[in-house]
């Protein structure tokens, strides 16, 4: 048995880590290089320094622009989607009330679970085309034409600035709630029947019995969910590029990281810069997960 | 600790190595991404030149053709080019190959040192002209132009075509594209339309404007195009607009990035007029839409006039009506145009021979037997477009929007214009797609517009490391 424990050993890691470092490692180091030329896709391009980095603070509003953007999704996303979230999941497992001693969900939940995660298994591409008929903002659009059927003016989800980036927000949120309330479904699972049983002698109202048992018992969860939110929150590029009008408008008022990246590299042929992107977009989304564990790391200690 | 004992400090250590070793493989990935394109040219096929093959092409050759498969498809190139090419040089083996991702399926080849001799650089994917010529990868074609022509040894390939086509695949002065399709721009409508309502099409601007309000009296959409994904149509029609006012030198100072270019007055009165058509005849919603949608609501019949150019027809062939009849009419001039019968008008479509490929000479005679009368008169038939051979639709019985387009172009005669800056300065592009909705759309003044496109003018312009081009 301990003779052939070596070859076993390297032999199953072997494959895996080379395949790591060609394909994840090896890229991620070349775009760090790249951030430092001047390259635009043909010939080898001159070494610049860190003249990327200092244009893209200094002289870029599109990327500045993008980076409000993501400000605002971070606040936004995680926010609307776990209170959303959250409140399906407590409906379905616990909105019900009690019956012979046991918390169930409301009247056909189970149903309801399917429907609420099935955007999760659509194809972004899939939601891009959805969206632009349910977004079309003439009278032959899904809800513009509900709207002018009542007489009003029709809405321009897409092609008024001030609207733009919270449409696509909501594309953004609807799909991902019903993997968070499967989430929360699973948290809610492992929280002590006789929790509920107490709260409900004790003559807890539904909305005691969220915000007193349910909320408390489920803190981890929830960090989890924002961590991960808040690094979707960073992406947003393929339903940006789908959806908004003059890709990333009107006027940049959509456009993310993402779409610059791509603008930069496949439109104006900046590799180069694009890669000076990347790799902003890399320390942000890092920042971003380190300083939420930490976060996350002490209050749980609270708890 | 025994021998074969494996700890986890030794498990990491030995992960490390494995990662060691991968390292090699690493590098090999980094040169093909960054490295290439310093490599010498490969053997180039070279033959004898004679009169019948006065580019000197070797017969034996093999040579490699890339299409870009969109609007016009593929059958142009293997039904016809290609054979014109085989029966000249029997023994030459032809790759054919068509992709909608030429940038995709290309940039690598270009990278690697092994690109292929013949390419249809276009869709919205092409690869960037002026970053292939800054690398050396086009060839120079003047030897192509200065060549006998297929048709008439007498005249040379430059004498058989539309006066600007040269021009349009220069560069700082070296021809290296070859632009073969003939596009005529302006504002496109419904013969049957007007005609059912009796509304003339207009010469002037006072009578653009008169029409129009008689249009949305009668409860059609006046005028519209997508601001989704074409605003370029529309910036079209202003810079139009401007060249008219001010004659075609003030689309030369754009493309020049000459100081205050945007600010030109000409420019500033072109787009207070168009901001006035956005705010009083268009409809917002069209701003979400994308250029097909809004081709359809023509087809409809509810908008009126729609800028484009002479691909419609063929683009909304299944959709359009029977007796829809497109028609264009050149773009009206305003009072006290300097050039009230000018045209926008540009050949497109552009291909390239490959300086650093195998058989650089078969490309350019490719090219020479594309620009045959034959050659010219096939693409016609089976693309319903004008190509930039003179006088090659001749003959062939034409659709009534091409028909249009060329009794337009032959009313224009040298008053015909065009832009290059689209092409060149990718930024310049985006932004004015962006300030020409924010413009037509009424977000932004004339004012704003000019400033705004000045200020992206003149970053780029200070932009060391955008290449520039002048002509």
């Amino acid at each position: 048995m301990r003779h052939g424990k070596y070859p076993f050993v390297i032999g199953f890691l072997a494959a895996p880590v080379t395949i790591y470092v060609v394909f994840v490692i090896a890229p991620y180091a070349q775009a760090f290089y790249m951030a430092l030329t001047n390259w635009r896709g043909l010939s080898p391009g001159k070494f610049v320094g860190l003249e990327n980095f200092q244009r893209l603070f200094t002289n870029d509003d599109a990327f500045w622009k993008a980076l409000q953007h993501h400000g605002i999704l971070l606040l936004a996303l995680p926010l609307i989607t776990i209170i959303i979230a959250l409140f399906l999941a407590f409906m379905l497992n616990v909105g019900g009330g009690s019956q012979k001693g046991i918390m169930t969900g409301v009247w056909g939940s189970k149903f309801y679970r399917v429907v609420f995660f099935l955007p999760q298994v659509l194809a972004v591409a899939i939601l891009g085309v959805l969206f632009q008929a349910i977004y079309r903002p003439d009278g032959s659009g899904m809800i513009n034409s509900l709207i002018t059927k009542a007489g009003l003016e029709p809405i321009g989800f897409l092609i008024e600035p001030k609207i733009a980036l919270w449409s696509i927000i909501a594309v953004l949120v609807w799909q991902a709630v019903g993997f968070y309330v499967v989430l929360f479904s699973a948290g809610m699972s492992n929280i002590p029947k006789d929790i509920y049983e107490a709260a409900m002698l004790d003559g807890a109202t539904r909305m005691s019995m969220f915000f007193r048992v349910t909320l408390p018992l489920l803190w981890d969860t929830l960090q989890v969910a924002w961590v991960y939110l808040g690094i979707a929150a960073f992406d947003a590029f393929a339903i940006v590029q789908t959806l908004s009008v003059d890709q990333g408008g009107p006027d940049g008022s959509t456009t993310v990281i993402g779409m610059e990246i791509y603008r930069n590299a496949f439109t104006y042929s900046k590799y180069g810069y694009a890669s000076a992107m990347g790799v902003a977009l890399f320390f942000l989304t890092i920042t971003f997960a380190a300083l939420s564990l930490r976060v996350s790391r002490r209050e749980s200690v609270e708890m | 600790m025994s021998d074969n004992d494996l700890t986890r400090r030794t498990l990491l250590r030995r992960t490390a190595a494995a990662g060691l070793l991968a390292t090699p493989a690493m590098g090999l990935l980094s040169a093909c991404v960054t490295g290439g394109g310093e490599d010498e040219p490969a053997d180039q096929a070279e033959g004898e030149k004679s009169a019948e093959n006065p580019l000197g092409v070797d017969g034996k050759a093999p040579l490699e053709i890339v299409i870009f498969n969109g609007g016009y498809g593929e059958k142009y190139a293997t039904d016809v080019h290609e054979p014109l090419y085989k029966a000249k040089f029997p023994e030459a083996q032809i790759k054919h190959s068509a992709t909608q991702e030429i940038a995709t399926t290309l940039q690598p080849r270009f990278a690697g040192g092994t690109p292929p001799d013949f390419v249809n650089n276009s869709g919205t994917k092409f690869m960037d002209f002026g970053t292939l010529i800054q690398d050396g990868q086009l060839q120079d074609l003047t030897e192509l132009f200065a060549a006998p022509s297929v048709d008439d040894p007498a005249k040379k390939v430059s004498d058989t075509l539309v006066a600007g086509t040269i021009e349009s695949g220069t560069y700082n002065g070296k021809p290296y594209v070859l632009n073969y399709v003939f596009t005529v721009y302006g504002l496109w409508y419904s013969e049957k339309l007007f005609k059912d309502k009796g509304w003339t099409v207009p010469a002037t601007w006072a009578d653009f404007t008169k029409l129009l309000d008689t249009i949305k009296a009668a409860g059609i959409t006046p005028y519209a195009y997508a601001g989704k994904n074409a605003p370029y149509y529309q910036y079209l029609a202003i810079l139009t607009s401007a060249a008219k006012l001010g004659g075609p030198d003030v689309l030369k100072n754009i493309d020049n990035l000459a100081d205050g270019a945007w600010k030109a007055a000409a420019v500033k009165t072109a787009a207070t007029q168009w901001a006035e058509i956005g705010a009083k005849y268009m409809d917002k919603s069209d701003e979400g839409l994308i250029h097909t949608e809004v081709q359809l609501k023509q087809n409809q019949g509810k908008v009126a006039f729609y800028p484009s150019g002479s691909w419609l027809e063929a683009e909304q062939a299944a959709s359009t009506p029977e007796g829809f009849n497109y028609a264009v009419t050149p773009i009206p001039a305003a009072d006290g145009a300097t050039l009230a019968t000018g045209l926008f008008a540009t050949a497109g479509e552009p291909y390239f021979v490959s300086a650093k490929g195998t058989n650089p000479r078969g490309g350019m005679e490719y090219a020479r037997q594309m620009l045959s009368k034959a050659g010219a008169k096939g693409f016609t038939e089976l693309n319903k477009s004008l190509t930039s051979v003179a006088g090659a639709e001749e003959g062939i019985t034409l659709s009534p929007g091409l028909t249009s387009a060329s009794t337009v172009l032959k009313a224009a005669g040298t008053g015909i214009f065009s832009y290059r800056f689209d092409g060149w300065y990718k930024e310049l592009d985006t932004e004015l797609r962006t300030a020409t909705n924010a413009l037509m759309f009424g977000r932004e003044t004339a004012d704003q517009f000019c400033e705004r496109m000045q200020k992206k003018a003149d970053a780029i312009k200070a932009d060391s490391s955008i290449t520039k081009f002048t002509r």
